[in-house]
Parts: C-alpha cells; sequence; structure tokens
C-alpha cells in the first residue's frame, strides 16, 4: 500500500516520489542506480527519524487521525481469532460507530468493543465517522454487562473525534447513554483494558474507557475536548489549534507523566499505518501482560484498585477555608 | 440597562454587583429577558430569580440554590478546605491562574461546586449546587473532588444526597484530569447506591456536556427547571454538524420531558417541598410540610 502523507511529511514524500521515479527507470536503464535508491532509502529513513524525533501535539494529532492508520477491526482481525461480531442495543438500533463481539484472545474467551472509522466515503459515512450515537454506547454496555455474565475480560478500542453531536443523538439521550456506561463500567466484575488507537474524542471515548489498564499508542491523543473546538472557543478561532493540542496536553507521553495512562504502547518509524505487523506485535505483547496480570486478581481487588483510581483522579491542594 | 440605570450615578451602579446574576443588570429595577417586563429587583429577588409576571427562571447564585433547599439551621460547609491548580500552566489569551483569581473575586467562591451538609424541611441531606458564574460552572478536579466528599459525607450521616447543575461542561483548562472528573463523580454514585440513599438531580440552565454525560442524568430521580437549556453537546455545535436548523425548543426542558429523558419539570418556587416528598417516599419515611 503506497502510504499518504500528511502535511508536515511532504519533505519524505517528496523523497519517496523521487524514489519511486528511480525504480520505474532502473528496469530499462543501462547505468545500475541501485545503490542511488538504497541512499535515499536511507535518506528518507534518517528524515523520517527527525521529524518524528520532534512531533508537536498538534502534528501528533494529524498522525492519529491519518487515514491509514489501523482501525478497531484491523485490531481485531490481526490479534483475535473466532470473532462474533454481535449487534445493536435492543431498544432502537445498531449503531456502526461501533463494533463489539466476543472472540479469542490466545485461545481465551474475551469480549472487544471499539470504535470504527471507515476508509472510503461511503463507509466513512456508514461509520458516521467513527462518531457513536446513544444506540452505539447502550450496544457497548449490553456487551459488557454479557461479557460480566460470562466472565470474560473486555477489550476496548478507543478511536473516535467524539460522541455524536446531531439532532438525532440529542433526542435519545446522548447524555445519559454516556453517563451510563461510565457509573456501570466503574463496577463490572470483569477485567477491562482500554487501549486509544487513533483519537480519544472526550466523554465520547470515556464512555468506552474506564477499566483497570488505560494504554495509548504512542501517537495517539486522548483529549476533554478537541484541539480546533478548544481554540474556537478559547481563542476564538480554529486556526490556533496548535496552540491548543500543546496547551491541553493531548500526548500519551504527556498524559503518561501525568499519571492519567498505564502505558504508552510505541509505533514503529512514521507511525503505526507504516508497518501492520509491528503494531500488531506491540499491541499482543501489551495485552498479554495485561490480561495475565488481571487474571490473576479476585473480583474484590479488581473492583477496589478500579474505584480507589477513579476516586484518585484530578489534581488540587487542600487549605483550611 | 434601562434608562433609569443610566442615570444613577456610577457609585450606585457597583455596588452589590457580584452578588447578582448576569441576566438581570444592576441597580433597582431589571428587565425580565423573556417577556421584558420591568420588575423591581427586590420582588425578583424575593421570588428566587422568578419572573413574577411570566415565570421565566433567571440564573440564580450556589449560594441562593442552597439557601432555597436547605434549611437555614445546621448547616456545614463540605470539601471548602479542596482548591484548584493549575497543572498544566494553562494559557490561552488569559493564564488560567489569572481566570482563577478573577472568578473568585467575582463569586467570591473558590471553585464551581458548593457542597452543604444539612436538612430539607428537617430531612438530613446533602446538596451540592453548581456556580455558573465561576468559569461557566466548568467541572475540573475541585468540582469532582468536593462533589465525591459530598457523597461521602451523605454515606456517613446516611443522608440523600443532591446536586443542582449549572454548567457547560468540563474544564478545558485542566485537560484530560478534567475530563476523568466525569468517570469519578459518576463512579462515585455506587456509594450511595451501594448505602441505599437517594440522589436526586436538579437540572437547570445550562445543563451540558460533560456534567450533563456524568452523573446528571444517574438521578433516581431526575428534575429540572422549566425551560433549562439540557444537552450533550452544544446547540451551535450541532447546527455547524448537521447544518440544518434546530427544532423549536430543542434541548429544553419541555423537549427533554417529552423524550423521555426527564421525570419532572419543577418550578423552582415548589422545588424545596418536591424533593422533600421525592426524598421521604424513597426513603419510606413519613411525610413533611
Amino acid at each position: 500500500m503506497k502510504p499518504t502523507f500528511l502535511d508536515f511529511e511532504q519533505p519524505i514524500a517528496e523523497l519517496e516520489n523521487k524514489i519511486e521515479e528511480l525504480r520505474f527507470v532502473q528496469d530499462d536503464s543501462v547505468l545500475d542506480i541501485s545503490e542511488e535508491i538504497a541512499r535515499l532509502q536511507k535518506k528518507s529513513q534518517e528524515l523520517t527519524k527527525t521529524l518524528y524525533g520532534k512531533l508537536t501535539p498538534w502534528q501528533i494529532s494529524q498522525v492519529a487521525r491519518h487515514p491509514q492508520r489501523p482501525y478497531t477491526l484491523d485490531y481485531i482481525g490481526a490479534l483475535f481469532t473466532d470473532f462474533n461480531e454481535l449487534h445493536g442495543d435492543r431498544a432502537f438500533a445498531d449503531d456502526p460507530a461501533i463494533v463489539g463481539g466476543m472472540a479469542r484472545f490466545n485461545g481465551q474467551s474475551v469480549m472487544i468493543i471499539g470504535q470504527q472509522k471507515g476508509r472510503d466515503t461511503k463507509e466513512k459515512l456508514y461509520r458516521n465517522f467513527g462518531m457513536p450515537r446513544p444506540e452505539g454506547y447502550r450496544k457497548a454496555l449490553r456487551l459488557m454487562k454479557l461479557a460480566e455474565k460470562f466472565g470474560m475480560p473486555i477489550i476496548t478500542f478507543v478511536d473516535t473525534p467524539g460522541a455524536y453531536p446531531g439532532i438525532d443523538a440529542e433526542e435519545r439521550g446522548q447524555s445519559e447513554a454516556i453517563g451510563r456506561n461510565l457509573y456501570e463500567m466503574s463496577k463490572l466484575r470483569v477485567p477491562v483494558i482500554s487501549t486509544v488507537i487513533g483519537e480519544g474524542g472526550s466523554g465520547g471515548a470515556l464512555a468506552i474507557a474506564i477499566g483497570d489498564y488505560l494504554n495509548m499508542l504512542q501517537y495517539s491523543t486522548y483529549s476533554v475536548i478537541s484541539p480546533e473546538g478548544c481554540a474556537s472557543i478559547l481563542w476564538k478561532t480554529a486556526e490556533r489549534a496548535s496552540d491548543a493540542a500543546e496547551a491541553l496536553g493531548i500526548t500519551a507521553h504527556r498524559l503518561k507523566t501525568l499519571g492519567l495512562v498505564d502505558r504508552v504502547i510505541n509505533e514503529p518509524l512514521g507511525g503505526a499505518h507504516r508497518d501492520h505487523a509491528q503494531i500488531m506485535n506491540s499491541m499482543k505483547r501489551a495485552l498479554v501482560e495485561q490480561l495475565k496480570d488481571l487474571s490473576g486478581r479476585t473480583v474484590d481487588d479488581l473492583l477496589k484498585t478500579r474505584f480507589d483510581r477513579l476516586m484518585s483522579y484530578g489534581r488540587f491542594k487542600e487549605e483550611a477555608a | 440597562m434601562s434608562w433609569l440605570n443610566k442615570l444613577l450615578p456610577p457609585k450606585i451602579k457597583r455596588e452589590g454587583r457580584a452578588d447578582r446574576p448576569s441576566a438581570v443588570p444592576e441597580g433597582l429595577w431589571s428587565k425580565c429577558s423573556a417577556c421584558e417586563a420591568v420588575l423591581y429587583y427586590t420582588d425578583l429577588e424575593s421570588n428566587l430569580q422568578v419572573c413574577p409576571k411570566c415565570g421565566h427562571h433567571h440564573p440564580l447564585r450556589a449560594r441562593a440554590r442552597i439557601d432555597m433547599l436547605l434549611d437555614a439551621e445546621g448547616r456545614r460547609d463540605v470539601g471548602s478546605e479542596v482548591k484548584p491548580v493549575d497543572v498544566l500552566k494553562f494559557k490561552d489569551s488569559k493564564r488560567y491562574v489569572d481566570r482563577l483569581s478573577v472568578a473568585q473575586a467575582d463569586t467570591a467562591e473558590d471553585d464551581a461546586l458548593v457542597v452543604v451538609q444539612g436538612s430539607i424541611l428537617s430531612v438530613p441531606a446533602v446538596a451540592a449546587a453548581f456556580e455558573f458564574k465561576f468559569i461557566g460552572g466548568s467541572m475540573g478536579s475541585v468540582v469532582g473532588e468536593r462533589f465525591v466528599r459530598g457523597v461521602e459525607a451523605a454515606v456517613e450521616a446516611r443522608a440523600p444526597f443532591i446536586c443542582v447543575s449549572a454548567s457547560g461542561g468540563a474544564r478545558m483548562q485542566e485537560g484530560l484530569n478534567s475530563l476523568m472528573q466525569m468517570a469519578k463523580t459518576s463512579a462515585a454514585l455506587d456509594l450511595l447506591t451501594q448505602a441505599r440513599l437517594p440522589f436526586i438531580s436538579i437540572l437547570t440552565d445550562p445543563t451540558m456536556g460533560g456534567v450533563s454525560a456524568s452523573f446528571a442524568f444517574l438521578g433516581d430521580v431526575v428534575l429540572a427547571e422549566p425551560g433549562a437549556l439540557i444537552g450533550f453537546a452544544g446547540p451551535r455545535v450541532i447546527e455547524q454538524t448537521v447544518r440544518q436548523t434546530l427544532p423549536e425548543g430543542f434541548q429544553r426542558s419541555e423537549f427533554l420531558m417529552q423524550k423521555g429523558a426527564i421525570d419532572q419539570i419543577v418550578d423552582r418556587r415548589e422545588m424545596k417541598q418536591r424533593v422533600a416528598d421525592l426524598l421521604t417516599l424513597l426513603m419510606r419515611e413519613p411525610s413533611v410540610a
């Protein structure tokens, strides 16, 4: 697959185009230019390394939204067997913006839930750009309860710009659906592992991300509001999104430092989309370790640790009033 | 501003400014933003900021909310020792620490949630109220922590918990920590569930975003004041997303009632009695008048 390059990656794109051209002429050239190609490839690698070594939070937001980034169904396909998708919230509809179902992970039964984005225009619309409606969150909760009933660990993949801000979503209680999930997930009697694989868009992300471990891919973001949204409110223009991304502290490493994220899963050079096999391996390793750790705990311990952690969120000072 | 206000010398205008809601201009007279009736300010105040002419509910400060709900005697602040810090060193056009100082000076509160333990018509209770004038009633770490301490105080006293929401949502200036307050406050409600103590959620104008999408709809009973704007996404965001005009009364209390999202719409002037009635029913205690 030919990679799509982001704006800030244009220097890499130019080099890659050149390499491509040379490869094309090499076939009917008398001169051996393979050395030149190798040199350029090395240069492209170096350039990628340099660029990715000092990505700004706003650039990381772009990588997190990269159109070729692996989505939930890619992880399901690569890491799980016997995936049985389960549909619908039993009350209103099936929401394609959230996929869920049972599968095996290393032979063990698990429940998987994640937001799903689309690749082409048709699928993007079908998946509503990964923005769930209340029925999506209610389906997710239904599946989590099912997992709890049968003692299956729950693995969630977070990748959404946010819960859908639409008329119908409001009519059917978007707020209630999200709030309900937060409450219910805090007491699920099975292990829950959540990983932000792309965009962790506010409450719409949080509604499937309460659990025992919270991971983030290296170039994913997790934020209370999108940089654009924040900029248009506080700076009065979405143009300042880059400043907002910086101020909000939305990147994996920053959030790990703040103690809000447990583990940062490193990505291949140039982002997860550059090497699916490698990111799948890293993801698998993290999940195996965390599942093993959580399976060794009693339900009471699991619930107490989860609750204490939820209560520990937030920074403030205490002074006599 | 009324013509009279313009004539008043500046000294008189400034007096008591911080104590009054923004919908009401300073001075002796005010104009109802809904029916445009010119009202004597003390009339409006003694009527809990409800327009005596048209019944429109004007904003009410957090302390006034508490006064409206709780009996005057035997009150104690909960969580007032918890104060905000600027972890991210957040700065947009203004520094977050400056926004905090301005809000503190304007409201005489440390942050956007006031929690008080007391009683409602002699029924012991813990009541929390949002101060919308404090950075839009936004929920950051202090709001979350005070909420949890309020819940814990209720459990300790075997008393019900009531929260009056008025908030634009999560506090952006605290980044992901503020998002996590949604999880924290919602999860804390389980302490009440386990103790079989009621949680009554009262939604007022406006209850949006992160507050709406966490504990606000998790009440055993969810009440709303008439005409309050309540929803997940703001109307402007929705309009920009769906590119169509929003229906009349969209996201107002009456709309939510029709959609099945809330239990009752209650006039502010009857709220205390209604809450007491609901609490005694839920706790299987005799009624109080």
